[in-house]
């Protein structure tokens, strides 16, 4: 897990229902994500799925991604139990996801695995942020800020599943609560 | 306390749990397949050591099933990486594709294979290992890491689901199936509507629907957002599993008392048969408010419609008719691909039924199209195909191409819509 407490950058916007085909399509679930070059490789195919027309998300030249935050609306991550979706996103370069609320297993991998932060809104980000926008997303604080007019959005507290978050995934908590061996 | 609750608590070694409780729990089965195994693995050999073994090698169930028709290198090299690991663990429950063991989709196979028991903790690499609901065990999607930790481990932290009860009453009328009565569920709590929670499936008219049907509603739980579906087993369910499996089990069961989040009532009795428009499973419409719409293909297999009860409905419609238009079979299993020779409706098989027909040809078991895969997998769409698929998802892209429709179906749906080539009622053939 990213131990940034401040996230800063452009942030790309998603609706509702964001699905699992759209945030690397089944086609590219041939690579393993255990290994580095394919764990790269998933990177450059993160939102491969978006329909044609959208703006690209991994646009640069070395296929990672200018967008360290993506907002979303409802049910962010549905679909499919494909851990390559969270990994892909944070292969490419995405630190955090906030969205208005998520899958029960996209948001269980992006804990386990540590690849990304799922956060939740209070309001429905989508409608205030375009993609492009610069924000700044504070974790500690539970905020984040529009830079253009330094309007702050309160997040939701991260909950039950805080103490997984800040040991660094799943099997760092269970280490140090000593469920498995060190 | 509710089944899932029960289950749950048992598998904790706890006298009882609640809803929101997050508990250690043992694990029963482990499952996984070639599209996320070799990730998993690759997660325990990393976490646990290069030489470490399996937390229990009877518990470890690897059905490759998702690119196995396919000339694409990764998906070859993923299979070889599960039969090196299978053989350094000497694991019993393996079946391996190009061999005799080699059985096809997962979640069809599971219950068949006698790996699913009532009472049990089954966790899975896959979202539609909620299928196993169906036979009263508490059945859930999981993540590489999660699955890795499992290998290893036995158990996983997991949060006690709240249970949502959907009462199914009434007589099922004709050229109605399981399939309809899930896509209506579905369509009235929305995508997001059981986001966490159990959904408990009750009531006469699923009591009379056979274990094939039953594991089509729990298999779609997940697009309602569902951790789990469940259905209690009752004596059909036990008849079923008591065939296939020597190892002893407990059946549990809801308290008349238990506390559920919210309850729907349904009279199958009312109920029509309907399709989820593209592009998402909620998005319910009538089948016969859809008559105008032209498809170019019908897919009839996967977990959720792919198993020998589906096209036991399929073959109803077709038989002594002809399809309209191209016309795809994936039977889910290699069971199931016989009982399309050993099944027989008046005396003629199912098989030679879809054949007269004018079928395309029979593809072997595998998930195939239903999930898109690698570019050269059957039945994949390519161009602004609009498919009519008994399959479970109609996302933007889900079959392959971003640009083709997807309306979901019931294989009688399906079936009638093959024979005109447009959406077509089965009530009206």
């Amino acid at each position: 897990m990213s131990k940034e407490s401040v996230i800063k950058g452009p942030v790309y916007v998603l609706e509702d229902n964001v699905d699992t085909d759209l945030l690397i399509p089944a086609c590219y679930l041939n690579l393993v994500p255990t290994i580095p070059e394919e764990y790269r490789k998933l990177g450059s195919y993160a939102l491969a799925g978006l329909p044609d027309g959208c703006i690209k998300f991994t646009s640069n030249s070395d296929g990672s991604t200018p967008y360290p935050i993506i907002i979303g609306g409802r049910n962010f991550g549905c679909g499919s139990s494909r851990e390559h979706a969270p990994i892909a996103l944070g292969a490419a370069g995405t630190k955090a996801v906030v969205a208005e609320s998520y899958a029960r297993i996209f948001f269980r991998n992006s804990v386990a695995t540590g690849e990304i932060y799922p956060l939740e809104s209070e309001t429905r980000l989508c409608d205030c942020f375009k993609t492009g926008d610069l924000a700044e997303l504070n974790i500690a604080k539970s905020t984040i800020t529009r830079i253009s007019d330094g309007k702050v959005f309160s997040l939701k507290p991260i909950g039950a599943v805080a103490p997984v978050i800040a040991a660094g995934g799943m099997f760092a908590y269970a280490r140090e609560i000593g469920m498995i061996k060190s | 306390m509710t089944i899932t609750e029960k289950i749950l608590a048992k598998a904790a070694g706890l006298s009882s749990v609640k809803p929101g409780d997050n508990i250690w729990v043992n694990a029963d089965i482990l499952l996984t397949h070639d599209v996320c195994g070799p990730g998993t693995i690759g997660i325990f050999k990393r976490e646990f050591g290069a030489d470490a073994k399996v937390f229990d090698k009877e518990k470890i169930v690897i059905i490759p099933d998702h690119y196995i028709y396919t000339k694409d290198q990764k998906a070859h090299r993923n299979v070889d990486i599960l039969r090196d690991f299978v053989k350094e663990q000497n694991l019993p429950c393996f079946y391996n594709p190009g061999t005799d063991s080699y059985c096809g989709v997962c979640h069809v196979a599971m219950p068949d294979l006698g790996h699913v028991r009532p009472g049990e903790t089954i966790f899975g690499t896959d979202s539609h290992t909620c299928t196993h609901g169906a036979l009263g065990a508490f059945s859930t999607g999981i993540g590489n890491t999660d699955a890795g930790f499992i290998m290893g481990a036995g158990k996983l932290l997991i949060k006690v689901p709240e249970t949502i009860r959907f009462v199914l009453d009434g007589e099922m009328p004709d050229f109605l199936s399981a399939k309809d009565l899930i896509l209506h569920m579905i369509g009235d709590i929305g995508v997001d509507g059981a986001t966490y929670c159990a959904m408990e499936f009750t009531g006469s008219a699923i009591k009379s629907l056979s274990i094939d049907e039953r594991c089509t509603i729990c298999n779609m739980a997940v697009e309602a957002g569902a951790k789990n579906g469940i259905i209690a087993a009752d004596e059909k369910a036990m008849e079923y599993v008591s065939g296939r499996t020597k190892k002893p089990f407990e059946a549990l069961y809801s308290d008349d008392d238990c506390v559920v989040k919210a309850e729907y009532r349904y009279d199958v009795s009312k109920l029509e048969p309907v399709v989820a428009k593209p592009h998402l499973p909620d998005n319910k419409a009538l089948v016969r408010e859809c008559k105008d719409i032209k498809v170019d293909h019908v897919y009839i297999g996967s977990c959720t419609g792919g198993k020998l009860e589906d096209f036991y409905m399929a073959a109803k419609i077709m038989k002594g008719r002809k399809v309209a238009v191209r016309t795809l079979i994936v039977p889910a299993t290699r069971h199931v691909e016989q009982g399309l020779f050993d099944t027989k409706i008046d005396g003629q098989s199912l098989r030679s039924i879809f054949e007269d027909a004018g079928v395309d040809p029979i593809a072997p078991p595998s998930c195939a199209a239903c999930l898109g895969g690698p570019y050269d997998t059957f039945g994949r769409t390519h161009g602004e195909e609009v498919v009519v698929s008994t399959t479970n998802r109609n996302f933007v892209g889900r079959m392959g191409s971003k640009k083709s429709m997807i309306y979901l179906a019931s294989p009688y749906t399906a079936a009638a819509t093959s024979l005109t080539g447009y959406i077509t009622d089965p009530r009206d053939i």
